[in-house]
């Protein structure tokens, strides 16, 4: 739909509304993966581990609690960041499908990281130069947490990669599980397009492409061969999950669920 | 996979001795020790358990194996000397209170 | 709390067939409040005490990572999520600085490791309780961190070195812990009627187990005098456990809650809260691994051990293979 002949306040809320959605998309999967991570903790493979995955945990959740507090703003119907987090169902969530799967084995856990690492960094890093104020703030700071999230992954699938023959197994596993998740990371739809057009968000094209030489160069570091580009047309983005995510959400969510509209 | 009750313990990752330098203008300091694989693990390692409350902009990692250090037992020879070259000291001088400046 | 093993079991420390002259001298400079270092020389029974000491109270943190981490999945607020997310975090970190301070000492983590997991190592009895409830983790914060601040100030003056360095770090992180826990406690006990209960219910069982943390009466405590002497120990248990109760039962009464204890009186003379009495056959079966949680907690340590053998080999593997170095076995 082109913005042209549509009438100002119609094409304000249109912009609106694909702000909160881009806005969520970016919220959602910091906000789903910080929860996964929070599975680990007391159960990581050494006791470093364990403060290292509590780290990425924390910094993600602070970048949803941020990204989530602004869309709820952009919405304008009085949710915050809790309202939202804990009192929407599956379907309204648009984190990457990528950011629900489970924690599997270290290999699993590092991979999914890793991926999404990559991704935050273009994102971020282009989001930080956003016509819109509050996004180019969030991104900025993010974006510095993404370099050194991605230190830490990188950095393992190349121990994992390069290790020992179990564990070279087990991360070809992992890549292969996950791969088919990454064809929605730059699949550009008509919320992008909005986006881009009102010079909130860079192009995807350009970031695919860095994306793609990043995550080349890394597995090549880890010994690892890169996958071939996959078909897989179901996106978390636009609300279409796997089982997972239900699961996910019922853990996090029960309590606000159990116990409707006190204080905690 | 290795069983948790073997006998033996499994060998740790090497153990290093982590300095952190907390602002500019301080010298580094010894906070403690950490296991890593690598040395890039350890400087990983010692921001996430050292420098949690914004306590550093400078991270050193030195393997402990690599340190050389002194022998207590040789206190007395290395450092005894030194007690009693007391004109090192500025109060070993008497120095007029109205001379201004020194 | 971390002198529970040494107060019921194990043998009194042989007393050294060592010259008169060292360990005197060893004496006076502990009693001019001199600081003991790693490789000064000090009797065998103070390096083992020190290891069965700071290593029981590393194997704590880790442990108590467990229960408290149980909720961070279904904390009820985004911003109580990252709080416990920081404070289990905290916890972990403690729990490296003490293995740092007990490596010092000529034994390396994979063996204290090894011993926690078989079961031989002991650690703090609170942490084999079970966290049913959201108001756990604040019962816990208020209850088991404020005990634990209550013996761990006293430590930052212990002797030893390494480990009075690591006790001054962790205070000056354990502040925040209690008063996360307090908050959590005060929002509930204020909230809504269920919400009041629930924390009521965490208090009712949470009291007694927080009481018994500080070990066995001073008279049934085997090694005391001696960890005192060697200022391991700086306050006796009943000390610490009666100043705890002095500062907690007003902030019980503050937040509206009931101490589960008939036999709590302000006893005038004194000047102190008097407690009923302490059930410590509960105690004693816990410590002995019949309590409720004993089993899991060392079962999820193991497992989480077991699981990431794979992971930690790779990782020295792939050291060797990048430093030229000879993989595993680079047990410095």
């Amino acid at each position: 739909m082109s913005g042209g002949a549509v009438a100002p306040v119609q094409g304000e809320r249109a912009l609106g509304e694909a702000l909160c959605r881009y806005v969520l998309r970016l919220a959602d999967t910091s906000l789903v993966l910080g929860q996964r991570l929070g599975e680990w903790v007391g159960h990581g493979p050494a006791l470093e581990e364990d403060l290292g995955l509590a780290n990425l945990a924390l910094d993600l959740i602070g970048q949803a609690r941020l990204l989530l507090t602004y869309a709820g703003e952009v919405e304008g119907k009085g949710r915050d960041e809790d309202a939202l987090a804990y009192l929407r169902d599956a379907p309204e969530f648009l984190n990457l499908q990528l950011a629900e799967q489970p924690n599997g084995d270290f290999a699993q856990t590092i991979v999914r990281q890793w991926l999404i690492d990559c991704w935050q960094l273009e994102i971020y890093a282009d989001l930080a130069g956003s016509s819109d104020g509050r996004l180019a703030a969030i991104a900025a700071k993010a974006v510095k947490e993404t370099r050194y999230h991605h230190r830490f992954s990188s950095g393992w699938l190349a121990r994992l990669g390069d290790g020992t023959a179990e564990s070279r197994a087990r991360t070809r596993a992992a890549l292969d599980s996950l791969w088919r998740f990454t064809a929605e990371l730059f699949a550009a739809d008509e919320v992008d397009e909005r986006m881009t057009a009102a010079g909130i968000a860079a192009p995807l094209a350009p970031a695919a492409e860095r994306w793609r030489a990043r995550v080349a160069t890394d597995l090549d570091a880890a010994t690892l061969a890169l996958p071939p580009p996959p078909q897989y047309p179901w996106h978390g983005r636009r609300g279409v999950h796997t089982e997972h995510l239900g699961h996910l959400l019922g853990e996090m969510q029960h309590l606000q669920r159990a116990y409707p509209g006190v204080r905690w | 996979m290795s069983d948790p009750g073997s006998a033996a313990a499994p060998a740790d990752w090497p153990l290093y001795e982590v300095f952190i330098r907390s602002r500019s203008g301080l010298e580094h300091k010894h906070v403690g020790s950490l296991h890593a694989a690598d040395a890039r693990m350890a400087v990983e390692h010692a921001r996430d358990v050292y420098t949690r409350r914004q306590e550093g902009v400078s991270i050193w990692v030195v393997r402990s194996a690599d340190i050389v250090a002194s022998d207590p037992a040789d206190a007395d020879a290395l450092f005894e000397p030194a007690r009693d070259k007391v004109y090192r000291h500025p109060t070993f001088y008497a120095i007029p209170d109205e001379v201004k400046n020194l | 709390m971390y002198t529970q093993a040494l107060d019921t079991h194990g043998r009194e420390p042989v007393p050294a067939a060592e010259a008169a002259g060292p360990a005197a001298r060893f004496q006076a400079r502990i009693d001019a409040e001199e600081k003991i270092e790693p490789k000064d020389w000090m009797p065998e029974a103070y390096r083992q005490t020190l290891i069965r000491q700071i290593s029981q109270h590393a194997h704590s943190e880790i442990v108590g990572m467990l229960p408290e981490g149980n909720w961070i999945t279904r904390a009820p607020t985004l911003r109580r999520k990252a709080v416990l997310i920081a404070k289990v975090q905290d916890e972990g970190g403690h729990g490296m600085y003490l293995y740092s301070a007990a490596e010092t000492l000529g034994v390396s983590r994979a063996q204290l490791i090894d011993q926690l997991l078989s079961g031989a190592a002991k650690y703090s009895s609170i942490f084999n309780y079970p966290t049913l409830t959201w108001a756990d983790v604040g019962a816990i914060g208020w209850l088991v961190d404020g005990a634990a601040i209550m013996n761990q100030i006293p430590i930052c003056r212990c002797s030893y070195g390494p480990y009075a360095r690591a006790m001054v770090r962790i205070c000056k992180e354990e502040s925040f812990h209690q008063r996360q826990g307090f908050e959590i406690m005060l929002t509930l006990a204020q909230g809504s009627a269920a919400q009041h209960a629930m924390a009521q219910d965490a208090l009712n069982r949470w009291w007694w187990p927080s009481i018994m943390m500080f070990g066995p009466p001073d008279g049934d405590s085997k090694h005391t005098a001696q960890s005192m002497a060697w200022k391991i120990k700086r306050f006796s248990n009943d000390e610490l456990r009666q100043k705890f109760i002095d500062v907690t039962v007003p902030q019980a009464q503050f937040l509206g809650l009931t101490i589960p204890d008939p036999g709590l009186r302000w006893d005038e003379p004194s000047q102190h809260f008097q407690i009923g009495p302490i059930d410590w056959s509960e105690f004693y079966a816990v410590l002995k691994g019949n309590g409720p949680c004993n089993r899991e907690r060392l079962e999820a340590r193991r497992a989480a051990h077991a699981a990431g053998a794979w992971v930690r080999e790779a990782a020295a593997a792939y050291a060797a293979k990048h430093s030229g170095r000879t993989p595993a076995g680079t047990n410095s």
